[in-house]
């Protein structure tokens, strides 16, 4: 790694006090099915009043990162615009087999298995090109996973703002603060992206961390 | 003899590795059915790209990914400021025979399968 990219990540928060920008880049980020493009769809919803992208229980619905730019967020007379990036859920394996469970050819999910590795390796390319991250985590689920370590390692080594958003908080063993005693570094946020709980919480959280 | 190969690699020699180097003997290792524990681990930009290089080399029959499993990192302000961050003990083995039962702050608990 260069000595002025070593640089800018230990001292970049400094950097940013002075040339703040006045477009932040976030992307949403997390393993599959944590609901990253139902967040995404929230977002666009309340503020543009368009979607992202097809929401779907299959996992790896989303194969190709999203980019929508310009989306003004107003909060407690804060206003925070940002270009929202929906990536694919990063996961280390990928079995079509998983697939064939959803009712799908096998033809079908071996091509759905190959676009999801190609959806994996741009989620992973596109966090050189962002000024913020959204982690999204499913708080039904245990929150420990290398894919959730990883992206936080990720994050905090290229000195980026970071906020997890605890979704899926209306389902029943929901446990938000098993994520929070998991990262007690970052800021939780839970929510539920599909009911919209919460929500305004998340947007002041981003208007606090990004803005 | 039925059963796993487990290759323990030592600080010292993970040390003398570039990542590149690192990253192909280990994510080679585990496609041969084999276990691999790094005393050192990975950092966390070795650790995307470990999974960058998995990705482009699954595939339906033989390959489907890696089950690969780290304590968190844990770093003082000062090496915040001076210092590169190093993971702890990281096991790596290939998806199909390795499976993470539970992962806690110092504790992770994984069964191997052997044979098919």
């Amino acid at each position: 790694m260069g000595l002025l990219l070593s640089l800018k990540k230990k001292f970049g928060f400094i950097l940013k006090l002075f040339f703040k920008k006045d477009k932040m880049r976030i992307g949403i980020y997390g393993p599959p099915n944590a609901g990253k493009t139902t967040l995404a769809n929230r977002i666009l919803r309340d503020w543009t009043g368009d979607v992202m992208g097809v929401e779907s229980e299959i996992p790896h619905e989303t194969r190709r990162a999203k980019l929508r730019e310009g989306v003004k967020i107003e909060v407690d007379g804060k206003s925070l615009t940002i270009d929202i990036v929906d990536t694919p859920g990063i996961a280390t394996k990928i079995d079509f087999h998983d697939f064939l469970k959803y009712g799908m050819s096998e033809e079908e999910a071996k091509r759905r298995a190959k676009e999801a590795t190609e959806g994996v390796i741009e989620a992973i390319k596109w966090l050189d090109d962002l000024d913020g991250v959204l982690l999204v985590m499913d708080s039904t689920e245990d929150p420990y996973t290398q894919v959730n370590v990883t992206i936080v390692g990720n994050i905090e080594a290229r000195g980026l703002p970071l906020l997890i958003v605890a979704n899926k908080i209306d389902l029943p063993n929901a446990s938000p603060a098993r994520i929070k005693s998991a990262f007690p570094q970052h800021t939780v946020v839970p929510i539920s992206a599909l009911k919209g709980i919460n929500i305004e919480n998340l947007y002041r959280a981003m208007a606090e961390k990004f803005g | 003899m039925e059963g796993v190969q487990l290759s323990l690699i030592s600080k010292e020699k993970l040390e003398k590795m570039a990542s590149m180097e690192k990253l192909r003997m280990i994510l080679d290792s585990v496609k041969e059915g084999k276990i691999v524990v790094l005393e050192s681990g990975l950092t966390p930009e070795e650790e995307a790209k470990l999974i960058e290089m998995t990705m482009l080399e699954i595939d339906h029959e033989n390959f489907v990914g890696i089950e690969v499993e780290s304590y968190p990192y844990k770093e003082s302000f000062l090496s915040k400021i001076f210092g590169k961050k190093k993971g702890r003990l990281t096991v790596i083995g290939p998806a199909n025979r390795l499976k993470t039962l539970e992962k806690k702050e110092d504790l992770i608990t994984a069964l191997v399968k052997i044979g098919d």
